[in-house]
């Protein structure tokens, strides 16, 4: 695929995503979006609604919209929260080195050695279940993976002669790190964010259909395929509906972080 | 040489035949739940009785499948005119599996056991009013109360009263011993539980020769072992809207009966707003029970009024006397004080049938102008410790599986914080009234009281889901009592 169409693709649902997560706030199909109406449960799509109904009677795309915000409000927080601090630990090691930087490479490699949903349903059983435990787990899986970028595109950034040149005029380590690193890696910690925002989609969905991310009424896409599980041969609808969610948003945000690689990365661009 | 030949052929087409001819005699059935030993006299898990109870072992009674005492090891019995003495005379030729034979001296002990102070019998109060417990002769057994107790008898038909052997009472756990018409075989921890016919039963030989008792969880997994044939028959399927599936599959039988579980959400009736019973009217009559059945469990159960099993002789349907009426309930909430809304929580467990009806009574109770907040907890261990021991709830919801366990509501420190003078009254009466039909009536009144009164949301009945080999018999379509009672089922083919 040509990166241009990738960035196109991936930037087109992206912000389909982001549009429909923003107008769930204020508008569904159905209003509210956990109206229940039993009599027209489990409802295939069109017979009553776009996308049919679920085991209440819910709007299935009312809930499919709502719960896209409540996707992007746990992983874009969480991602923010891992970028942040592991870009912070992965710029302050690549300027110490020594041992502050074997320390902290470990510590992210011991982090980094549990897969994602593993960690966070540690953190869910220490912290209890909810959005904001759901946050922070995923954050926390989150921040080797900022640490180890950010170190290793800062050290290439800290051998550049116009860093050896500040430091000759005297500039402070901070006020390297501020203005010399940091826009230099900006690119790659973007492209980096989207794909991990991507996998932080997955990890709340995973989350949540283990029980332990956003909390009913709150739609969740997570849920709503853990509920369509023993419906599957009733209601097949509210097993595909969430699943489709996911593996577009998913798919569509590590395209455009392929896609921005390839427009930011100097060496790639024709 | 060519007679020999077709001779030989007959006989190779003949020997299916006849095989298929003469009818099964083993059975598999699933269950959802291992139990966590054999022994139903010493923990309370109802997987325990539905593995062993009438199969394995017996008790000096039986219920029989619409609830009613029958004999059993008793053959017949007496009870004084004050209610205090219980003669029973013993079935003649009574053998426990291990060849011992069974007499007064096994009831006595049984019974001295389950009241002993050591012993951790789940349903020690049903023998607080035995005194003593006299053997006049090897075939009579006197039991001698304190106080009369009216369900005493109904009470010995629970799997807690089982009679055990001396010998053998230790070990009954992991080997058990009893006097019934399956004795135990094997037990393959995580998968199964085999009981083979006993040859040497006093009473009348069941038809099957082997019972396996499967364990599966995952639903899914236990439509799909029955649809292969690896189960013949699954006594309470995990998931109703798959039973809904096989209802309509001509290969099974598939009959919704009633456990004894009544689903109720139960309030804090000694924190506001719930102190004031307009509110907890409301709430109720802010309850569509028929959509909450038809949302949580596809339509299966039965919406009930009052805390009290369908199953029971005594029951009265009393889901008219707080209907489903959300004008009158707003007028209550606002009688009360709450015209302006209510905000609520909900501690739910994680079993499907709680946590999807907390979903729905959400958003019934939004109707009426009430925020009813879900807070996720975990059954039983942060259940026990948050909601049922340190009362720190507003509402929950849970079922309650034990038979005739109306008078929780007159315990003391009891979850829902609930104390009415009159109803601890009522319960008291039905427990000292020998007289079948006083005492069922002082029930029917007990119910009333709270269906009024609701200290609980009452909901519906948690339903036995039962799916088996269409060509099955004899299987229980409600369980007055926690039993797989296989001792009357048999293959039509």
């Amino acid at each position: 695929m040509r990166p241009n169409l990738r960035l196109a693709l991936g930037g087109a649902v992206a912000l389909a995503l982001l549009v429909v997560a923003l107008v769930s706030l204020v508008w569904t199909p159905e209003m509210p979006f956990t109206r229940v109406r039993i009599p027209l449960r489990l409802r295939h799509p069109l017979a009553a609604g776009l996308l049919g109904t679920d085991h209440f009677g819910r709007d299935v795309l009312s809930l499919l919209m709502r719960g896209a915000f409540s996707s992007l409000s746990i992983a874009v927080p969480a991602v923010a929260i891992g970028a942040c601090i592991g870009v912070a630990i992965g710029c302050t090691a690549a300027m110490l080195r020594g041992a502050f930087d074997t320390i902290v490479l470990r510590i992210a490699d011991v982090v980094f050695a549990f897969p994602a949903v593993l960690s966070a349903i540690m953190l869910g059983a220490a912290l209890g279940s909810g959005p904001a435990p759901a946050t922070i787990a995923i954050a926390i899986f989150n921040v080797p993976v900022f640490v180890r970028v950010s170190r290793s595109a800062a050290l290439q950034v800290l051998a550049m002669d116009y860093v050896a040149a500040a430091r000759a005029v005297g500039r402070s380590a901070a006020a390297i790190g501020w203005s010399e690193v940091l826009p230099n890696i900006a690119g790659l910690l973007v492209v980096q964010a989207t794909i991990q925002l991507g996998l932080a989609i997955l990890a709340e969905a995973g989350l949540s259909y283990l029980g332990i991310g956003v909390r009913p009424p709150d739609p969740s896409w997570g849920r709503m395929l853990a509920d369509s599980q023993t419906f599957l041969t009733q209601a097949p609808h509210l097993a595909i509906a969430p699943g489709v969610a996911i593996a577009l948003s998913v798919l569509g945000l590590n395209l455009l972080g392929d896609g921005l690689r390839d427009a930011l990365d100097p060496r790639l661009r024709r | 040489m060519l007679t020999r030949l077709s001779l030989a052929a007959a006989l190779l087409l003949a020997l299916p035949l006849s095989a298929q001819a003469a009818p099964k005699t083993t059975l598999a059935i699933g269950m959802g739940v291992e139990p966590t030993g054999l022994d139903p006299t010493i923990a309370a898990p109802v997987a325990i009785r539905e593995v062993t109870w009438a199969n394995l072992f017996e008790g000096l009674v039986k219920l029989d499948s619409s609830g009613r005492v029958g004999p059993l090891l008793a053959k017949t019995w007496e009870v004084s005119a004050d209610g205090l003495v219980y003669t029973f005379r013993l079935q003649e030729g009574v053998k426990f599996h291990d060849g011992t034979p069974m007499t007064s001296a096994d009831v006595k002990f049984s019974l001295d056991r389950a009241r002993a102070p050591t012993s951790t019998n789940a349903q020690k109060q049903i023998f607080a009013p035995i005194d003593a417990v006299e053997t006049p002769d090897a075939s009579t057994a006197v039991v001698k109360l304190k106080q009369p107790s009216g369900n005493f008898l109904y009470f010995l038909s629970w799997g807690d009263a089982a009679i055990v052997c001396q010998k053998t009472a230790e070990t009954n756990r992991a080997t058990p011993v009893g006097t019934g018409p399956f004795r135990f075989k094997s037990w393959a921890r995580g998968d199964r539980v085999e009981l083979v016919r006993s040859p040497d039963y006093w009473g009348a030989k069941p038809a099957l020769e082997s019972v396996t008792f499967r364990f599966i969880t995952d639903p899914q997994a236990q439509v799909a072992a029955l649809k292969a044939g690896d189960i013949d028959a699954f006594p309470n399927i995990g998931a109703p809207e798959l039973f809904a599936d096989l209802k309509t599959d001509r290969r099974f039988t598939a009959v919704a009966g009633n456990t004894e579980g009544e689903i109720v959400a139960g309030m804090n009736n000694a924190k506001k707003p719930f102190d004031d019973v307009r509110v907890r009217r409301a709430l109720m009559q802010a309850v569509d029970r028929k959509a909450l059945v038809d949302g949580a469990y596809s339509g299966f159960g039965q919406p009930i009024g009052s805390h009290f099993s369908p199953n029971h002789p005594a029951f009265v349907d009393l889901t008219s006397v707080l209907p489903y009426d959300p004008a009158k309930a707003k007028a209550l909430l606002k009688e009360a004080g709450y015209g302006s809304g209510l905000s609520i929580t909900i501690k739910s467990p994680q079993m499907a049938y709680a946590s999807r009806s907390a979903e729905l009574l959400s958003a019934m109770l939004a109707e009426v102008g009430v925020e009813l907040k879900i807070v996720p907890t975990e059954f039983p261990a942060k259940w026990i410790e948050e909601v049922f021991k340190a009362k720190d709830y507003d509402m929950t919801i849970v079922a309650h599986a034990e038979p005739l366990d109306i008078d929780i509501y007159g315990r003391e420190g009891y979850y829902f914080n609930y104390r009415s003078e009159p109803f601890r009254a009522l319960v008291a009466e039905a427990a000292r009234t020998p007289d079948e039909a006083a005492r069922f009536e002082t029930y029917r009144k007990a119910q009333r009281l709270l269906a009024e009164d609701v200290p609980a949301l009452f909901l519906f009945q948690l339903p036995k889901l039962g799916v088996w080999n269409a060509k099955l018999k004899g299987l229980w379509e409600s369980t007055p009592i926690p039993s797989n009672d296989v001792t009357g089922v048999s293959w039509s083919e």
